[in-house]
C-alpha cells in the first residue's frame, strides 16, 4: 500500500459490520416495498377484486338459484364460488410483482442497488421473500373475508359450507397462495424480460391466453396439458370437490411450485450473468 | 485507491474500454477525462461491477467490487443522478439503500443536509430537478462515508452556486485521505477541480499525469511580431518551426524563444514582441485526444469538437 493510504482518515464510522447481508438486504426491500405507491394501488385492486368479485358472483348465483336444476345446485362449489375473485385478482398481483423488479430495470435504479449489493442473487431473493409475505397476508386475508361474505349469501339458500368442513379451509388458504404464486411468477417474468410492459404481457399470456390455446388441442392432449397450467393447477389448490380435468390439490401445489421454481431459477442465471 | 490492469470490455464489434491500465491515488481529485463515447461511463461500470470486463481486471482498495458485502462503506459512487426510482421519497430512496449495508439510519438525515436536501426529504423524487437529483446521488455516495468517492459527470444539470459547492466538496473530500475519481468531458471544469488526470479516447489510455506537468508538456509556441516578418519566418521555417501568421505578427510552433531570439538577434532583425505561450488545458486535451482520434477515424472529431 501505498504512503498516502497509510495516512489517517479524519472521518469516518470505521469498518462496516461484519455479518447480516441477508438480513440488511431485506430490510431493505421491505423498504423499498412499502415506499412506492404501485403496491398500495395494486394491493387495493386484488382485495377489492377478491371480495367484491366474489360478493357479485355469490349473490347472482343466489338470485337465479329458483332458475338452477336440481343437477346445478348439487354441483355448485361454494368455497370456489365465494373465491371467483381472484381470477381478477391474480392480476393485480401479477402486476406487482412484475414492477418489483422491472420497475428497477426501467428507472435505472437496478444499478444503484447492484452497487450497493453486488451478490445479485441475494437481491432477487430478498424481493421474493419480503413480496411473498406481504402478497400471501394481505391475499389470505381477502380470501377469507371473500369467503366469509360469500358463505353468508348463499346461507339464505342452506348452501353454504363451514371453514371446519373437509377441504374448505385448505381452499381457502389455497387462493392465497395461489395469488402469491403468481405474483412471483410476475417477479421472475420481471426479471428475465427486464420491461414493464413485456413482462406483464408474457405473464397475463401464460395465465390467461395459454389456457384457450389448449382447449384447441385434440382430445386428451386438451385437458392433460390444461391441467399443468398455472391457472388451473391454481384451480386445483382452491376446489373442493375433485373434478376430473383437474389436479389434485397436491400435485396442482407441486405443478405451480415446480412452474415459479424454473422461471426463478432462470431469472437469478440471467440476473447474474447479465451486464446491468 | 482504485486499480486497472489491461481492462477491456468490448459491445459487440464496438471495443469500449482498450487494455486500460491505472491507478487512482488517494488523498488528490482525479480527473477521468475524455470526449463524449471515450469509455469512461463504461470504464465506471467496470469498476462498479456492474459490467463484467472480456479481459483485465480493477480492484477497489486490493479487493474486487463483487468481493464486498457491504461496499457503501467503501466506495460512493454516482453514475447517474437519474438511477432513482422517481416514485420514491428522497429519504426512503436512502434509507433503503443505507439498509442494505447496515448503515446506521441516521446517516440518512445527516447526508440530506450535507447536501442541502433536507427541506425536499419527504418529497417524491420525480419531482426533483435535476440539480437536485444529482445532489441526491451525491448524498447516497456519501452514505456509507467510503474511502472511494466516484462520479460519472456531476456537475451537469448543476447551477453555478452547485457547481462551486461540489468543487469544494470534492477538494474536502481528497483533502481527508480520500480517493475522489471525477469524469468528465469538459476541460475546463476539470482544470478547476482535479490535481490529476487520466485522459482516455476511444477507450485508450492517453495520458495519466498530474495537471502541473500535462500543461507544461504542452505544445508551447511563441508569439512574435517584427518590422521585417516575411524574412523571419522565412529563417524561422529553415529551422524546423511551424508558423501560423497573424494579423499583428505570427505565432511559431516547435522553436522555443530563446531559439528565436538568437536568430532574430544573428540576423539584425528587430523584434516587437517575442511572448512564450503556454497551451491551455484545452488546447492540451484536443492535442492529445485528436491524436488518439486521427489514429482511428472521423467520428470522434466532430463529437470532441461539438461541444
Amino acid at each position: 500500500m501505498t504512503a498516502t493510504e497509510a495516512a489517517p482518515r479524519q472521518t469516518g464510522h470505521g469498518a462496516p459490520p461484519a455479518g447480516g447481508e441477508v438480513r440488511a438486504a431485506l430490510t431493505s426491500e421491505a423498504t423499498k416495498l412499502r415506499s412506492v405507491r404501485s403496491t398500495v394501488w395494486t394491493l387495493v385492486v386484488a382485495v377489492v377484486a377478491v371480495v367484491g368479485i366474489g360478493a357479485i358472483i355469490t349473490a347472482a348465483r343466489v338470485s337465479r338459484w329458483n332458475d338452477l336444476s336440481l343437477r346445478e345446485r348439487l354441483s355448485l362449489d361454494p368455497t370456489t364460488v365465494s373465491l371467483r375473485g381472484v381470477f381478477l385478482a391474480q392480476l393485480a398481483i401479477g402486476v406487482l410483482g412484475v414492477l418489483v423488479i422491472s420497475s428497477e430495470y426501467t428507472t435505472g435504479m437496478i444499478r444503484t442497488t447492484f452497487a450497493a449489493v453486488p451478490r445479485r442473487p441475494l437481491v432477487l431473493f430478498a424481493k421474493a421473500v419480503t413480496f411473498t409475505v406481504v402478497a400471501f397476508v394481505v391475499s389470505t386475508v381477502a380470501c377469507f373475508v371473500a369467503f366469509f361474505i360469500g358463505q353468508s349469501i348463499l346461507s339464505a339458500k342452506h348452501a353454504n359450507v363451514s371453514i371446519t368442513d373437509s377441504g374448505v379451509l385448505r381452499a381457502v388458504l389455497g387462493a392465497g397462495t395461489y395469488l402469491t404464486l403468481v405474483g412471483l411468477l410476475g417477479i421472475g417474468l420481471g426479471t428475465l424480460l427486464r420491461r414493464t410492459a413485456g413482462a406483464i404481457a408474457t405473464l397475463f399470456g401464460l395465465v390467461l391466453v395459454l389456457p384457450a390455446l389448449t382447449e384447441a388441442l385434440p382430445s386428451p392432449w386438451d385437458t392433460d396439458v390444461g391441467k399443468l397450467l398455472p391457472i388451473n393447477a391454481g384451480r386445483a389448490l382452491f376446489a373442493v370437490r375433485p373434478s376430473t380435468d383437474l389436479l389434485s390439490p397436491g400435485q396442482g401445489f407441486l405443478v405451480l411450485l415446480a412452474t415459479v421454481g424454473v422461471v426463478l431459477v432462470l431469472a437469478t442465471v440471467a440476473i447474474v450473468r447479465r451486464d446491468a | 485507491m482504485i486499480e486497472a490492469s489491461d481492462l477491456t470490455k468490448r459491445y459487440g464489434s464496438t471495443v469500449a474500454v482498450d487494455a486500460l491500465s491505472f491507478a487512482v491515488q488517494p488523498g488528490r481529485v482525479t480527473g477521468f477525462l475524455g470526449p463524449n463515447g471515450a469509455g469512461k461511463t463504461t470504464t465506471m461500470r467496470l469498476i462498479l461491477g456492474l459490467d463484467r470486463p472480456d479481459r483485465g481486471h480493477v480492484t477497489v482498495a486490493g479487493k474486487r467490487y463483487a468481493d464486498y458485502h457491504f461496499p457503501l462503506y467503501e466506495v460512493g459512487a454516482l453514475l447517474d443522478a437519474k438511477y432513482v426510482h422517481g416514485g420514491r421519497r428522497a429519504r426512503d430512496h436512502l434509507l433503503c439503500l443505507a439498509q442494505s449495508n447496515r448503515i446506521p439510519r441516521r446517516r440518512v438525515a445527516e447526508v440530506l443536509e450535507l447536501v442541502g436536501l433536507s427541506d425536499v426529504a419527504r418529497r417524491r423524487v420525480a419531482t426533483f430537478s435535476l440539480g437536485m437529483s444529482q445532489r441526491l446521488g451525491i448524498a447516497a455516495a456519501l452514505l456509507g462515508d467510503p474511502e472511494v468517492l466516484m462520479f460519472d459527470e456531476p456537475v451537469n444539470g448543476l447551477d453555478p452556486e452547485g457547481i462551486v459547492w461540489i468543487r469544494n466538496l470534492f477538494r474536502s473530500l481528497a483533502d481527508e485521505g480520500r480517493t475522489v475519481f471525477v469524469s468528465s468531458h469538459l476541460m475546463s471544469e476539470m482544470a478547476l477541480t482535479a490535481d490529476h488526470l487520466i485522459v482516455i479516447g476511444r477507450g485508450k489510455l492517453i495520458a495519466d499525469e498530474a495537471i502541473s506537468d500535462l500543461l507544461s508538456r504542452g505544445v508551447g509556441r511563441v508569439r512574435v511580431s517584427s518590422p521585417e516578418l516575411d524574412r523571419l519566418t522565412a529563417l524561422l521555417e529553415a529551422q524546423g518551426a511551424r508558423i501560423d501568421r497573424a494579423a499583428d505578427g505570427a505565432v511559431v510552433h516547435e522553436l522555443a524563444a530563446p531559439a528565436i531570439g538568437e536568430i532574430a538577434c544573428h540576423n539584425q532583425i528587430v523584434l516587437h514582441e517575442l511572448t512564450p505561450e503556454h497551451a491551455s488545458l484545452e488546447e492540451t486535451f484536443f492535442e492529445l485526444t485528436n491524436e488518439s482520434v486521427e489514429f482511428h477515424g472521423e467520428t470522434a472529431v466532430s463529437e470532441a469538437t461539438a461541444r
